[in-house]
């Protein structure tokens, strides 16, 4: 929370600055000129798609199986990913944000890796590791458990590529919860449980619900690590982004209605990022 | 930034100007036409820039408006599609291989898999191509075979399919899938089984009435500017020396 005299005098630092004159010219047109080219690059491909796609769309192809297959599978997984990641990435993230211990820097930067890592390479370890011969595979497969081919496959996948965009979110988001009120919880005799789940968990919801969607876009574009995972098997390991790539070769109206509704979800996951990280804290709890 | 621009335009141009051979091919043709692009350059001194993917792949990108000189089709279906639409020089298209189905599956043999019935018993994994990449629509046809074959019954194709955990898009998925044993058995073709490859899988017949024969068309595009060129290096693709390579990796040269 800042306070009104630092908002004052941040205030008039901004207004001097904004009253900076600078002479509107060669440099002002520049940026202008690069504005606009950079929005054209962003755009033209997304509106390709619509044009594009416009002339073999019809109704009948949002009811072909393989897009009601991708869909319906996309979907599940993606939700069943967050599900995880949440449940178990909360009380992580919270640890994280407010605790030292031996070994947090390696945990840290495992946390980080899976989002440099290319996806084939995240899909070849994945198969090293939980493969029918990999590392622990071959014990899982002696146990009965094969998950190569199957569903879970793919959350495997999803959960390893997508998890960090939660955890990283979810921890600054309680990095940001002024100890203060935990404190004050405290004394007025709430248990440290309580107090995370009416204090800090309120405070930092939007930014947890904001990392959430941001994990469940990642599961929901999942490709490289799932095609070599997971196979390629429709209305089991097949998701859109795998069916826009085995469509493109085939049935290219299949694949373009497919990458139509993921734009569309794109659309709605950043609006519901933007829409969430506006308000950090929530009024009840402000006032 | 505009500086930069113009910099990647000249080197762009730069780059189109020297003489090169864009041959786009199917996959299964990988180690072969390595070989085989890699003499040719050696004998005539033009870069062979090689793409390799699922011919059905190679024909989407062709379609979109991807350059290339010469296309190298693993079925006659693909290029046939091509041919028909104009994308590809219909006199100067040639058959220059044949090349067979097999059944791989991994050195150890998870499944216990010794002849083509076992495809059958349930539970086994077997993976195979898209309907669209050309392995793929050779095993479906080997499949159909199989099923009109008294000694398997018309159930066999079904039985076999519902065994079916992966799709892949190239036969070279579905040949590492089983390499690395995450799959029990996989249809690909003989030549896929090179001298490298045997260590990890063993090959399982189909009858040869049931087979299928699969043949390699070679064509040069309508857009390409290096005619004569594409006309040489198919020429080298037909001559003794190229049909040696095609025969160590198990093609039957034409």
């Amino acid at each position: 929370m800042v306070s009104s005299q630092f908002r004052q005098k941040l205030g008039t630092r901004l207004g001097k600055r904004r009253h900076t004159k600078y002479k509107p010219g060669i440099l002002r047109l520049g940026l202008g000129l690069l504005l606009i080219l950079v929005g054209a690059f962003l755009a033209l491909p997304v509106l390709s798609l619509f044009l594009k796609s416009y002339a073999g769309f019809s109704l009948q192809t949002l009811k072909d199986p393989m897009v009601v297959d991708a869909l319906s599978l996309s979907l599940f997984t993606s939700a069943f990913t967050v599900v995880v990641v949440v449940l178990l990435g909360t009380p992580i993230s919270y640890v994280n944000s407010r605790f030292d211990y031996p070994g947090k820097e390696v945990i840290d930067s495992l946390i980080e890796l899976p989002v440099v890592m290319p996806p084939a390479v995240a899909g070849i370890a994945l198969l090293m590791a939980f493969g029918r011969m990999g590392v622990l595979g071959q014990y899982m497969n002696a146990w009965g458990l094969s998950i190569a081919f199957t569903t879970l496959a793919v959350v495997v996948a999803q959960v390893f590529v997508s998890a960090p965009f939660y955890l990283r979110q979810a921890r600054i988001s309680f990095e940001d919860v002024d100890l203060v009120y935990e404190e004050a919880a405290r004394t007025l005799g709430a248990t440290p449980v309580y107090a995370f789940f009416h204090v800090t968990m309120p405070i930092a919801l939007n930014g947890l619900i904001s990392g959430a969607i941001m994990t469940f876009a990642r599961a929901l574009g999942e490709f490289g690590a799932t095609i070599m995972f997971a196979g390629n098997f429709q209305g089991r390991t097949q998701t859109m982004p795998l069916a826009i790539y085995t469509a493109m070769q085939g049935d290219l109206d299949v694949s373009l209605c497919l990458a139509l509704i993921l734009v569309a979800l794109s659309f709605v996951v950043i609006a519901l990022v933007k829409m969430f990280t506006r308000r950090r804290i929530p009024r009840h709890v402000r006032n | 930034m505009v500086l930069l621009a113009s910099v990647l335009i000249i080197s762009v141009g730069i780059c189109a100007d020297e003489p090169e051979l864009i041959v786009f091919c199917a996959a299964s043709l990988t180690g072969a036409f390595d070989e085989i692009g890699q003499m040719y350059e050696d004998s005539v001194e033009i870069p062979v820039i090689l793409n390799f993917d699922g011919t059905q792949a190679i024909r989407t990108q062709v379609e979109q408006g991807a350059y290339a000189d010469v296309f190298v089709s693993a079925n006659q279906k693909h290029m046939k599609a091509l041919m028909a639409e104009g994308l590809v020089n219909n006199d100067s298209v040639v058959l220059f291989a044949k090349n067979s189905m097999v059944v791989v599956v991994p050195k150890d043999n998870p499944a216990s898999i010794d002849s083509i019935d076992d495809l059958a018993n349930p539970g086994v994994k077997i993976v195979m191509g898209t309907k669209d990449v050309p392995v793929g629509s050779y095993a479906l046809l080997v499949l159909d075979n199989l099923a009109s074959d008294p000694n398997y019954g018309p159930d066999y194709k079904d039985k076999v399919m519902s065994n079916v955990v992966s799709q892949e898009t190239t036969v070279a998925f579905v040949v590492s899938k089983v390499a690395l044993g995450e799959a029990d058995a996989g249809f690909a073709y003989q030549s896929d089984v090179t001298s490298e490859l045997s260590k990890r899988v063993t090959k399982i017949e189909i009858p040869e009435e049931c087979n299928v024969v699969a043949e390699y068309p070679i064509g040069i595009l309508e857009e390409s500017d290096r005619f004569d060129e594409g006309e040489d290096f198919i020429n080298f693709v037909l001559s003794e020396d190229a049909g040696a390579i095609l025969e160590n990796y198990g093609f039957q040269p034409i």
